[in-house]
């Protein structure tokens, strides 16, 4: 490559880099905004307050803020978890047996995956009114399984399929027991698989709002996403402006550690699932 | 090995000769144990939305208010007629169907810029561009929703005063204050938020065109936009259409922005805000039901059409090579 192609490849990085992180840079410098600077006009505040910040964990904003940070990690990793053992079966008797109805699994994982979400939303309405499940937890936990799931099945039958299955056959060969097999060859290669797809779902869980809209009511299940998007309606003399920003850095925060870490293993778990299953 | 001819590679020659009675015992095991294990997964996902959607489909069938349930009354398909013969069903139709079309086609042209730069980029800062890549995918989108709507914001803003040059933009433009405009904001958010996913799916289709195939094109004195269209583009047809498909289907169920940014004014209400305005705003149980059942219909054309298409793209595909 000539230097001068060189360049223009790094050119080219530095502007995706500056596409991806500039809306994320915005809302982390308006956060730092006090609420007398949110209008300068401008993308950085003329001098950084932590104010905001004040408001979401102590102040106002606290009692919307906190409850919803812990009914979203709890209600995601809940999500998460359920989601990520049915498909843990589910993918291995895909990878490793041979079974009518492999394709109609798929099928219906791919049919799930693509519903709109707001189609289940309604019915679900009703019936959790009269059920006693409309602003709980499992009340959450239960359609979240429709957004985690399909896509946990996706991904980890594709990470599954690509386990050398033989080494477990070759490890009892050589002395070891079933169990010693299982747990000493195929947990340490399926491991990785399994955390990919644990780490996407959870990605998909916390995103959710349309659920997290609908389905609560109060503080006692109402994620953050929804918390976020009611904070404008409270009726608050204050611009809430600061206040979303600041809780918005906040919820971003996970996801960005996440990323950061993991980075290589989500975009395998992403590309894995789509285009080789 | 030395005392027997070779098969030719790739063909099975040896007998079937396992006795028929043990596999098949073993074959019904097996489906056992398949249908033990994957069971539950298939259980579960039918359970959250075949269950949901046949419940939609018998509430649409009634006349039926939350705050209203002594006058719940059978009306059949009335409801459809309702909403069939109202503007604002059309109205959510065509704007979810044109953010659908807009940001599907930016997604993909810019999804496949950013992949041919990560594909080509320097090993040392693959990582970091990948890492940066994921972030918009991994927010959350009420959040990328706010980011936008804050910078075009008339009082929180910093876009009007930065782009005060462009000839429409002054100090007092209000973005949110009429349909086309507002539809430009909650088109960016929703491609700064989807093209990575678009661009990592178009990625991987990428490394799968085989190189050999590049450099002969090369050899041949082919130039860039010739290999691009007869040697790349071709070789990653399937890996597009997967790209199309997801996002489409994941368009046209667009609610998080436009509900965000300008909760259905202005004319900018999709199809999904529709639904949800319908049952959980006014709790027309009966009405909403049924928008989302249309939605759903929707949504089952979008995909049958396009793994119809699809399934003829992966023969070709697979004729190709």
């Amino acid at each position: 490559m000539s230097t001068k192609e060189k360049t223009g490849w790094i050119i080219g990085g530095v502007l995706i880099a500056l596409y991806c992180l500039a809306p994320i840079a915005w809302i982390v410098s308006l956060s730092f905004k006090a609420p007398a600077d949110l209008a300068n006009a401008q993308f950085l505040p003329t001098t950084p307050s932590s104010e905001n910040y004040a408001t979401i964990f102590t102040g106002a904003g606290a009692d919307l803020f906190l409850p919803a940070l812990r009914n979203s990690f709890g209600i995601c990793l809940i999500a998460t978890f359920i989601s990520c053992v049915l498909a843990m079966f589910a993918a291995y008797a895909i990878a490793r047996l041979e079974f009518p109805g492999k394709k109609f699994i798929l099928g219906t994982a791919l049919a799930v995956a693509i519903f709109p979400v707001i189609s289940i939303v309604t019915p679900l309405f009703n019936l959790w009114r009269n059920i006693g499940l409309y602003d709980t937890w499992p009340g959450l936990i239960i359609p979240y399984l429709s957004l985690t799931l399909p896509l946990s099945i996706w991904t980890m039958s594709a990470f599954f399929r690509e386990i050398p299955w033989e080494m477990e056959q070759a490890a009892q060969v050589d002395g070891a027991t079933t169990w010693q097999a299982f747990r000493k060859v195929i947990v340490p290669l399926a491991a990785p698989g399994v955390f990919t797809t644990a780490i996407i779902a959870f990605f998909i869980a916390w995103n959710d709002f349309v659920y997290g809209i609908s389905l609560t009511s109060t503080s006692a299940s109402r994620p953050v996403p929804a918390a976020l998007g009611l904070f404008s309606g409270a009726s608050q003399f204050e611009d809430p402006t600061g206040a979303i920003a600041a809780a918005a850095v906040i919820v971003t925060i996970p996801v960005v550690v996440l990323v950061l870490v993991f980075q290589r293993r989500i975009v395998a778990g992403l590309t894995n699932g789509a285009v080789k299953g | 090995m030395s005392t027997t001819t070779l098969p030719p590679a790739g063909k099975r020659t040896e007998p079937v000769s396992a006795p028929d009675r043990h596999t098949s015992d073993r074959a019904k095991a097996e489906r056992k144990l398949g249908w033990l294990l994957a069971g539950p997964a298939l259980a579960v996902m039918l359970l959250v939305t075949a269950y949901p959607i046949a419940q939609a489909f018998y509430d649409s069938l009634f006349d039926y208010r939350l705050t209203d349930p002594e006058n719940r009354s059978f009306t059949g398909l009335n409801n459809y007629l309702v909403i069939l013969t109202d503007s604002l069903w059309w109205t959510a139709v065509g704007v979810t169907a044109l953010i659908t079309v807009i940001t599907v086609a930016v997604e993909l042209v810019l999804g496949f810029a950013l992949a041919l730069v990560m594909n080509k980029a320097l090993q040392a800062i693959r990582p970091v561009l990948r890492a940066a890549i994921l972030i918009p995918y991994a927010v959350i989108t009420v959040v990328s929703a706010f980011a936008w709507q804050f910078a075009f914001d008339i009082n929180t803003g910093f876009v009007n005063s930065w782009f005060a040059w462009l000839p429409g933009v002054s100090p007092t433009t209000d973005w949110f204050g009429d349909f086309g405009t507002s539809l430009f904001v909650i088109c960016l958010a929703e491609i700064w938020k989807t093209t990575p996913f678009i661009s990592l799916l178009l990625l991987a289709g990428l490394a799968q065109v085989p190189e050999v195939l590049q450099e002969a094109a090369q050899v041949d004195g082919a130039t860039w936009w010739q290999r691009m269209r007869r040697v790349t583009l071709p070789n990653m047809k399937a890996a597009i259409m997967v790209a199309l498909l997801f996002r489409t289907l994941d368009a046209f169920r667009v609610f998080d922005s436009i509900f965000i940014m300008t909760a259905g004014a202005n004319g900018t209400e999709s199809v999904s805000f529709l639904a949800y305005r319908q049952t959980i705003s006014r709790l027309e149980i009966g009405l909403g039901s049924a928008v989302s059942v249309l939605l759903f219909l929707f949504v089952v054309l979008i995909a049958f059409l396009f793994i119809k298409g699809f399934k003829v793209d992966l023969a070709q595909a697979r004729g190709e090579r």
